[in-house]
């Protein structure tokens, strides 16, 4: 089943669909979750190679002991469809392709053979930010700006989607294929993730969980009159128009 | 006016404190305090400055910053007056910080300095707990050290800004167990009221309820279960809470 929500005379819509073809997407959705958005960052293969020599450098001293997370606040998040608005005067912004892990039950303090018992479902995230110039410091600036996490169409429940950890994942730019990766590129996995965060944060209902953004080259870059496209295999494909801020 | 809310009759409500300091319904029924659970004061982003006071830089050994040095708690974290917050077990640093909490009162983007504290709803009063053993140099300082279960009490209520005419020169305090541990002024701060709603409102659009945590002074000290914490900001509010072990958590739970 898949889960979207839409908005009608300024009330939130929750809405189900058996197939993607159901679901009207010319009005454009709501974000398909509303709960707390944490993000995993550095959890890419790729990416994680990339800075390795670094992490024993200052700042940084010895490498990440614990996976390394963000928050993404409300006001970064939209729905499919919505348009995602950059400033002219920060340097270049980057698409943020990922999966998105769907809590569907209190989650306080679960262990990674559980994990999954308490994922209600999948989505799809392009957690838009401007260049990850250090991760020393929390990447506010960088992550927080109004628009820059559309989350979505739908979330599709977990029980119809039998390897989240196996999922190709593509970024379209103007319909032209400039990325690609996969959920197998986590470093740490789905469940390792749901344990690590619930140790100390208890995920409620709806909260969500960005697995992981992939190193951001310039192949990820977004500018002004594009139209990003986020396609993960079985989920579905996640579409927004970039405009000036 | 002060104003707060709480869970009575597994209801949660918003209330208003009279001049005696207690707590009335909307239906204009004074609760006894015991009677009710005092929740957080609002909901929104929770935004915190980190070194925002040149001495307690010193006092971590760090220059100030030459911008608003900002991180984020999730909801999670948030918990009312009189509550209790757990420490985990084997760890040697967990520090309050009692901060001046800015509550945001109107929708802010792109705010000029000079408007700036037309958007400020009022302030409360908040507790910055953080466990430093878990610091680590990535996003610092990392969620695992400030944005765990129970650990940020902030309330009781809050109160109108109109109510408090000058932000920037208001006592700050923190007791363990009856004892003065800490003491600064607000008028210390590096980044200033009307500075920090303006600046985030330069990244970000600013709704009601949002919440910034404008640092603390120095005067760290480590506090163990069973230890009272009351932190107070002059003319703003008093905040107390229970520092309980990680056993004693699981078992509430």
């Amino acid at each position: 089943m898949l889960h979207y929500k839409t908005r009608k005379n300024d009330q939130v819509i929750n809405l189900q669909a058996k197939a993607p073809f159901e679901v009207a997407l010319e009005g454009g959705l709501l974000p398909a979750v509303n709960g707390a958005v944490i993000g995993v960052a550095l959890n890419d293969k790729i990416l994680y190679q990339s800075l390795e020599k670094k992490f024993n450098e200052k700042p940084h001293i010895s490498p990440p002991k614990t996976p390394v997370l963000h928050i993404k606040t409300d006001n970064t998040h939209i729905g499919y469809g919505d348009a995602i608005r950059i400033p002219s005067d920060m340097g270049a912004v980057f698409a943020g392709p990922s999966l998105g892990i769907v809590i569907g039950k209190k989650a306080c303090r679960v262990t990674e053979e559980t994990a999954l018992d308490y994922v209600q479902g999948y989505t799809i995230v392009n957690e838009v930010s401007l260049a990850e110039a250090s991760f020393y410091r929390p990447a506010v600036k960088a992550k927080c700006r109004d628009t820059f996490c559309p989350i979505g169409p739908w979330v599709m429940d977990a029980t119809d989607l039998d390897s989240p950890q196996n999922l190709a994942i593509k970024t379209y730019i103007n319909d032209t294929l400039c990325h690609e990766t996969s959920s197998n590129q986590m470093i740490h996995s789905i469940e390792q993730v749901i344990a690590y965060i619930s140790s100390f944060i208890t995920l409620e209902v709806g909260d969500m969980i960005i697995a992981g953004t992939p190193l951001r080259t310039e192949n990820l870059e977004i500018n002004t009159g594009d139209v990003v496209v986020v396609d993960i295999e079985k989920i579905g494909r996640l579409v927004n128009p970039v405009v000036a801020e | 006016m002060k104003r707060a809310r709480i869970l009575f009759n597994k209801e949660t409500l918003n209330v208003t404190i009279n001049n005696d300091g207690k707590v009335v319904t909307e239906k204009g029924t004074a609760l006894e305090e015991g009677s009710f659970t005092w929740l957080p004061p609002c909901e929104g982003k929770a935004f915190v400055l980190a070194i925002n006071y040149a001495d307690h830089a010193a006092e971590l050994s760090f220059k100030a910053p030459d911008e608003p040095l900002v991180f984020l708690k999730s909801s999670n974290t948030l918990i009312g007056h009189n509550q209790k917050t757990y420490q985990p077990d084997n760890i040697d640093f967990m520090h309050y910080e009692c901060e001046l909490v800015v509550v945001i009162g109107k929708e802010a983007k792109n705010v000029a300095l000079e408007d700036a504290m037309d958007y400020v709803g009022g302030y409360t009063v908040g507790n910055d707990y953080a466990i430093r053993d878990y610091l680590e140099n990535y996003y610092r300082p990392n969620l695992r050290v400030k944005s765990r279960d129970t650990c940020t009490p902030i309330g009781p209520y809050i109160i109108d800004a109109a109510e408090v005419p000058d932000p920037h020169n208001l006592g700050i305090r923190t007791y363990i167990n009856g004892e003065l541990k800490q003491e600064g002024s607000t008028k210390d701060l590096i980044f200033d009221v009307p500075y920090l709603v303006s600046y985030l409102s330069n990244i970000m659009t600013l709704t009601p309820g949002d919440m910034i945590f404008t640092g603390t002074p120095e005067g760290l000290a480590h506090v163990y279960p069973g230890d009272e914490v009351i932190v107070e900001v002059e003319g703003v509010g008093i905040l107390k809470n229970t520092i309980i072990s990680e056993t004693d958590y699981l078992n509430s739970l």
